[in-house]
């Protein structure tokens, strides 16, 4: 699409569906686990059987309320309705949500770039069970016949929904990532959203620049990933502005996102928007957190995301890289902030350990509780002191986190890690210098990045031995030498 | 209050009710005489009257985060119309998703 784009400005407003990391679901004592085996987790309530009543899980409470006071919401007194319709996932025919009372309202995010975004309110309600779409290419309307599973069905959920104040999707993007930690780092949600724990809507409009008034919005469904929320906002939003630009109107509607054609397609009409017909849930009385328990949530939040951030950024000296300020960002949202932290408190350098973190260990989270923070600390230190190359000491990472191994220095001896001696790496290098003689008088002219190339040729000799730092001084003394 | 038939309907398909001529008629009278009756009570003055939503006078009611055994699957499947791969089959969906 080719329009003119720069004359518009985009607004969005945000609907995020987190499920909250509780052993039970919201309303039953329901195991609340990921991938079962389909319907094991269900009772009377989750199935709506007749004769069976709610009962409302308190650690859900205390979870929506971590997540309303880490979004600076107020908690106030709030109650339960029914929304009403007729769709599968619900064996009830109704979800039970919150309606005109949320638990949280009147909060807002700060994102590390300094913008603030608004936060409506974020709300507790029921997840649904889990369609299968079976035939006719896995869509709702071109299927044969659909296949449920209510192992999902009264997982707690909290709804948040923001003000319509991002304006892009790069903004987006960097709101569902601050949420993300911010959910991790309260534990109230492992805010995955490849498993669906993490449920992103957008609301997307287009407005001429400086305009008041907000254009017709239409909600955009089925974003994924980080990366399908971006593409879905900027391709709705130049969908929207080229509509205008024709004289056509932007009806609002919802719309689906096709990742693989990268585009998004209407879902249901205005015409049948949906009367959900919410009355209050009989079954459920009233919820009134009272003040010792807002406050003992409150003292339990511990330091949120911006604060770690700014911990990591005083620990490298105060100003970080362009490159280290992401990875300050990615070791904060994977919560391995406490790894750097415990390094630099061994007398580990922190720019160098935050690295491994937030490459080494960030790419295999799932093997982190392996991981003893010491010996990480411990084979940081040793690579910075030169005992180790990078290549060994991160071979030695890998080692520690897949046995649970505790001793770095026996890992490196058993893996034969000795620390390469000068005398050996001086070796190397003059063999590396003698089979390249073309390349070594270049370096000698002048040309530095072909420093590159011995460390690679030295590390290729060496399997991975050399540290690098001291084949550029290798380099560098042998250069010196022969100019004399 | 006077309802109207088109309301009828209106909530009628809600419901997903397949309703005849007939019975339009007649519950357009019968849920109108409901709603007449229930508007006596905007003939009492209610200002400074907080709305009730439930009789009792009860908050907080909620139970520990503790997992209690649920149903079988086999004796759940076994009362389903219809099973495919341990998941209820439900016939095409023609309404939209929610």
């Amino acid at each position: 699409m080719s329009v003119d784009r720069n004359s518009f400005e985009t607004v969005i407003g945000l609907e995020v569906h987190c499920e909250l990391l509780t052993a039970t679901k919201l309303f039953c004592g329901c195991p609340n686990v990921f991938g079962e085996e389909p319907n094991t987790n269900i009772c009377p309530v989750c199935l709506g059987l007749p004769g069976s009543l709610p009962v409302l899980n308190s650690q859900a409470v205390e979870l929506a309320m971590r997540i309303g006071l880490a979004l600076n919401c107020e908690i106030r007194p709030s109650s339960f309705h029914r929304k009403n319709y007729f769709y599968p996932d619900q064996a009830k025919d109704y979800q039970i949500s919150q309606y005109d009372e949320p638990i949280n309202s009147n909060g807002f995010l700060e994102l590390p770039d300094g913008s603030r975004v608004g936060v409506t309110r974020a709300h507790l309600e029921e997840d649904t069970g889990k369609t299968t779409h079976v035939g006719g290419g896995g869509r709702v309307h071109s299927a044969e016949r659909s296949l449920v599973d209510y192992n999902r069905s009264g997982v707690p959920l909290v709804e948040i929904v923001s003000e319509p104040d991002i304006r892009s999707g790069a903004q987006a993007r960097a709101y569902v990532s601050e949420l993300r930690s911010i959910l991790v780092a309260t534990r109230a949600s492992d805010g995955k959203m490849e498993e669906g724990s993490m449920r992103v809507d957008a609301n997307v409009s287009v407005r001429p620049l400086g305009a008041t008034e907000f254009g017709t919005r239409c909600e955009v469904k089925n974003l994924n990933s980080l990366r399908s929320l971006t593409r879905a906002i900027d391709y709705e939003a130049a969908r929207q502005i080229e509509l205008i630009n024709n004289g056509e109107e932007v009806q609002q509607e919802t719309r689906h996102w096709d990742e693989d054609s990268g585009s998004t397609s209407s879902m249901r009409s205005k015409e049948e928007a949906y009367d959900y017909r919410y009355f209050p849930e009989p079954d459920l009385v009233r919820l009134a957190p009272d003040d010792a328990w807002i406050a003992s949530v409150r003292e339990s939040l511990g330091p949120l995301p911006a604060r770690r951030r700014a911990k990591l950024v005083s620990l490298l000296g105060g100003s970080p890289s362009g490159p280290e300020m992401d990875q300050v960002l990615a070791t904060v949202e994977l919560d391995l902030d406490f790894l750097v932290i415990e390094a630099a408190k061994a007398g580990a350098p922190a720019a160098l350990a935050l690295a491994r973190a937030s490459n080494e260990v960030a790419s295999n989270l799932d093997a982190l509780r392996s991981l003893d923070p010491a010996a990480f600390s411990t084979t940081v230190q040793m690579e910075s002191r030169g005992d180790l190359s990078s290549t060994q000491a991160k071979a030695v990472i890998a080692e520690l986190m897949s046995t649970g191994r505790t001793d770095p220095v026996a890992v490196a001896r058993d893996k034969g890690f000795e620390a390469m001696s000068g005398e050996l790496i001086a070796q190397e290098v003059a063999k590396a210098v003698s089979e390249a003689p073309q390349e070594w008088k270049r370096y000698l002219s002048g040309e530095e990045k072909l420093s590159q190339f011995f460390i690679g040729k030295v590390m290729k000799a060496t399997r991975g031995k050399a540290n690098g730092k001291d084949v550029v001084a290798e380099l560098r003394r042998l250069s010196a030498s022969e100019g004399e | 209050m006077k309802l109207s038939r088109s309301e009828v309907v209106h909530v009628a398909n809600l419901a997903r009710l397949d309703l005849s001529e007939v019975e339009v008629e007649l519950f357009t009278e019968q849920l109108g005489l409901i709603l007449e009756h229930a508007t006596d009570i905007g003939a009492l003055d209610l200002d400074g009257v907080e709305p009730t939503a439930r009789p009792v006078p009860q908050e907080n009611v909620m139970r520990q985060d503790e997992v209690r055994p649920g149903l079988d699957r086999r004796d759940v499947l076994s009362s389903a119309p219809a099973v495919e791969s341990n998941r209820f089959l439900v016939p095409r969906i023609i309404g939209e998703e929610p």
